[in-house]
């Protein structure tokens, strides 16, 4: 038997003390590119290796998105850190145990089968034999690239793994110490922007002497063609002087939008990239078609705290402090812009406010990095204001997407075409179109390049989820990535898939409708699949729904489900509304498969954020342009789902121990919206297919029945 | 000339302009770093702390306002080894995700329960409906927040 293919992070970091380190203080470090961003992964990590290596949780410390020490795993992204550093932690610990059992039975003449460990110490058929990992780690050579070879523990043999390990971060977020934001030292240098309004723009003049007045103290004015930022030892000057600015600086070349370019309709039309993907087209013509249409528009990350970073260039290194999703692609991405080797560089990240996908932190660690290699020996901490956040962060892209749906006499789908309009999801910097922000202002902004989007192997972009997962014999995508979207698009939590999924349930209670059946039985007759038959049975049963009454009396109960990417973590979810003139969701039933769980309470945690964000999405938000760019930039203009409006939520993952784990973070966006649109489709007795679910829209479809 | 508060039982004094926010004299000059700044304009909550006992948003407050007042932070609430039965309880329920909002709701809440010492579900959610919270951890924080009105009524840790 050939041993299973490495995963991809070993192969591209072999060596294995880029993972693993016994330390003097007898503490083990495991080392990540997967970095915490709110969703508990480094806890997470560190239950695996305490497992593999038998060493208890409290000795294993974790290193996270560190350019200098740790291994490369591209960004934090796809609910797939669990898989990929999960299992390559694992297989790394498997192989240092091996190793270090070898040694250990050199040292005392003995066959390794006679070793065990236990606590990290080894035992000699039982007995203390006075070996343990950190007395034999010297011994060990860790330059060697890690093989995969040894096997690793059977899923019984987990202790700590599967259990509900508090956060290793939590502690100090409660008592105030834990951010990048907060690192304060002595001699730090405040900085603030003055952005270059669009792409292209130039800064025709710039009253210094006004903005200096403004500011009120001691202020440097960095310019670098049309870069500009303020720099003042007092926090206060710095943002007085950003705050001031816009109002003493005249651009040229600046863009005019048509502010109906932030609906979804707008879409249609525009030039784009076409392709098919799947069945051939259907031969004949439809016998018994059925179309539905439904649309998401522009959305944010919108971060509690603006974006951040921490730049110091001293003695020709550079070095940064970031709260993006990816400290090696970050610093090769910086080396580019800068002009700078990558191994002059060292990228670390610090803990950051919630990250849900690509928003302004890389952006922010240029903005630091262009000024620290302008002030050298000086420590620069570079944070953008409100209005910048929500200004520049890239959004998640609006989605138009429509079913053209064949069935067959039984009024099931015989045949299936998914026509999806939307810009990239995906311009992290230095893939397809992606750039960091602030290049565009210097003297040699990037080319333009065509937008690109993640390909189906890596889950896809806009065709995130657009695949049914029901029994459908023939299925195509025509995807049209739109080419020039008014505003940078990139990565939000669950990409496509919250569109495409509220698509394909909209559909199904639809159909159920058409063939005089319950929605929940109809969606059972056509899904074979037996893990998500068995999270749609038991959500149902959980939210009663055999007691769900007829429609069209302000009350609804709704049902979405998919597999994330079609092949992460499975969820179901049951949403129950009240409408009258708006929508109030009172409570969410969720049922998650995520096969082996690594922290329980951790994978809860990240099932809940994902319905509470997907009801604000579903129900309120909408980035909103003026002529010159998004004029949505605070949060009035951009509201939030509040305490005052959070439903009930039972969400629960069903045993799936005897299934390899699957990322867990964003399998619950999709079902949720898509919830939330049947049940107030029920409620009202009459579909609202566009997003967000206002209330005017409700009053205009109310208006229409 | 020089401004003088008690922060979190101590008295200070700042030589900045009485028109610089509370939040950056908090953290620029005294060093309390937990209170955080998310919009400076009222609307988000992260930035709260108490003053005289009553929640108010340090972004926006002119320091020279507050001077002979006594103002509490999240560091004056509970330290490791002596948390508050507050931070207790959130890490009892794992309240939080990225945990940026906890400083200033956790700093709201103080106020509740010190006002409120039996407070119902829907008392906590008024108390706590100008805070935001992006990554959906909302459940668990009112959860946490029972959970410390009950443990400081029964005069328990959490």
């Amino acid at each position: 038997m050939s041993a299973p293919a490495l995963p991809t992070s070993l192969v591209e970091n072999p060596r294995l003390d880029r993972w693993i380190r016994f330390l003097p203080d007898r503490t083990v470090r495991i080392a990540t590119g997967k970095v915490e961003i709110g969703q508990g992964v480094v806890t997470a990590l560190g239950q695996i290796a305490a497992d593999e290596l038998d060493v208890p949780f409290e000795r294993v410390v974790v290193l996270s998105g560190d350019t200098a020490e740790g291994p490369d795993e591209m960004y934090t992204t796809s609910s797939l850190s669990i898989e990929m550093s999960g299992g390559s932690i694992r297989l790394v610990c498997a192989e240092v145990r091996a190793k270090a059992i070898d040694r250990a039975a050199l040292r005392l003449n003995c066959s390794p089968d006679e070793l065990e460990v236990i606590d990290g110490r080894f035992l000699q058929n039982g007995a203390e034999s006075g070996q343990d990992y950190w007395s034999v780690a010297g011994e060990i050579d860790f330059t060697q690239a890690p093989t995969g070879a040894n096997r690793t523990k059977p899923v019984g043999a987990y202790k700590v793994v599967g259990r509900s390990v508090p956060r290793l971060d939590l502690p100090a977020k409660v008592t105030g110490a834990a951010f990048l934001h907060d690192v304060l030292p002595q001699g730090v240098l405040h900085a603030r922007m003055l952005r270059q309004p669009n792409p292209g723009a130039t800064l025709a003049s710039l009253d210094e002497a006004a903005i200096r007045r403004a500011a009120k103290g001691e202020l440097q004015i960095l310019r670098d063609v049309n870069f500009v930022a303020f720099v003042s030892p007092v926090e206060s000057v710095a943002q007085g002087a950003a705050a001031a600015a816009a109002a003493h600086a005249v651009w040229t070349n600046l863009r005019h939008i048509d502010p109906a370019q932030q609906e979804a309709a707008w879409l249609k039309g525009q030039p784009s990239i076409d392709r098919t993907i799947g069945a051939p087209p259907a031969r004949s013509t439809p016998r018994r078609p059925f179309e539905i249409t439904v649309s998401r528009p522009y959305i944010a990350h919108a971060s509690m705290g603006p974006s951040c970073a921490l730049a110091e260039f001293r003695e020709g290194h550079l070095t940064v402090w970031s709260h993006g999703q990816g400290m090696h692609p970050l610093r090769r991405n910086l080396a580019v812009v800068l002009g700078l080797p990558v191994e002059a560089i060292t990228a670390r990240h610090l803990h950051g406010a919630g990250c849900y996908g690509h928003n302004g932190a890389d952006d922010a660690a240029l903005d630091a990095a262009l000024i620290a290699s302008q002030l050298p020996g000086k420590l620069i901490r570079l944070q953008w204001r409100r209005e910048e956040e929500f200004g520049f962060e890239p959004v998640g892209p609006a989605m138009l997407v429509t079913l053209h749906i064949d069935l067959d006499e039984r009024g099931r789908p015989a045949d299936w075409a998914t026509e999806i309009w939307s810009a990239t999801h995906v311009q992290r910097p230095g893939m397809g179109s992606g750039y960091l922000l602030a290049s565009e202002a210097l003297a040699n902004p990037p080319p333009e390049v065509k937008p690109t989007d993640p390909p189906e192997e890596r889950g896809g972009g806009g065709t995130r989820n657009a695949v049914p997962l029901y029994d459908v014999p023939a299925h195509r995508i025509l995807h049209h990535l739109v080419a020039r979207p008014p505003v940078r698009t990139s990565a939000l939590r669950g990409l496509g898939a919250l569109p495409n999924v509220f698509a394909i349930e909209s559909a199904m209670d639809e159909l159920a409708a058409r063939a005089g059946e319950d929605p929940v039985a109809y969606r059972l007759s056509i899904l074979s699949e037996p893990r998500a038959r068995r999270l749609v049975e038991e959500v149902a049963e959980r939210a009663n729904w055999s007691t769900r009454g007829p429609a069209g009396t302000g009350k609804g109960l709704g049902l979405g489900f998919a597999r994330y990417k079609n092949r992460a973590a499975y969820a179901a979810v049951v949403a129950a509304v009240t409408v009258q003139e708006s929508v109030r969701v009172d409570r969410v039933w969720a049922l998650a498969d995520a096969g082996l769980v690594v922290n329980p309470d951790g994978a809860r945690n990240q099932l809940e954020g994902g319905i509470v964000q997907a009801i604000s999405w579903t129900l309120k938000e909408q980035v909103r342009f003026d002529e010159r760019g998004i004029a949505s930039c605070d949060w009035q203009g951009y509201p939030i789902l509040r305490f005052s409006e959070l439903p009930e939520i039972e969400a629960e993952l069903v045993d799936g121990a005897g299934n390899p784990s699957l990322g867990v973070g964003e399998c619950t966006v999709g079902p949720t919206a898509a919830a939330i649109g049947n049940a107030v489709a029920h409620a009202l007795g009459v579909r609202v297919h566009d997003m967000p679910l206002t209330r005017d829209r409700i009053m205009a479809a109310l208006l229409k029945t | 000339m020089t401004i003088d508060l008690t922060v979190n039982g101590e008295r200070l004094q700042t030589a900045v302009a009485e028109t610089t926010s509370l939040i950056d004299v908090l953290r620029n000059e005294f060093g309390l770093c937990g209170t955080r700044y998310g919009c400076g304009l009222e609307q988000c909550g992260s930035c709260m702390v108490l003053l005289d006992g009553e929640p108010v948003y340090s972004c926006s407050r002119e320091v020279g306002t507050v001077a002979g007042r006594s103002v509490m932070t999240i560091e004056g609430l509970g330290q490791p080894g002596s948390l508050h039965p507050l931070q207790q309880a959130f890490l009892d329920e794992q309240a939080g995700q990225c945990g940026y909002c906890l400083s200033g709701i956790l700093i709201s809440a103080k106020a509740l329960i010190d006002r409120t010492p039996n407070p119902t579900r829907a008392d906590i959610v008024q108390a706590l409906d100008k805070h935001l919270c992006r990554c959906g951890a909302h459940q668990r924080i009112l959860r946490a927040v029972e959970r410390a009105a009950a443990a400081v009524r029964d005069g328990r840790p959490a």
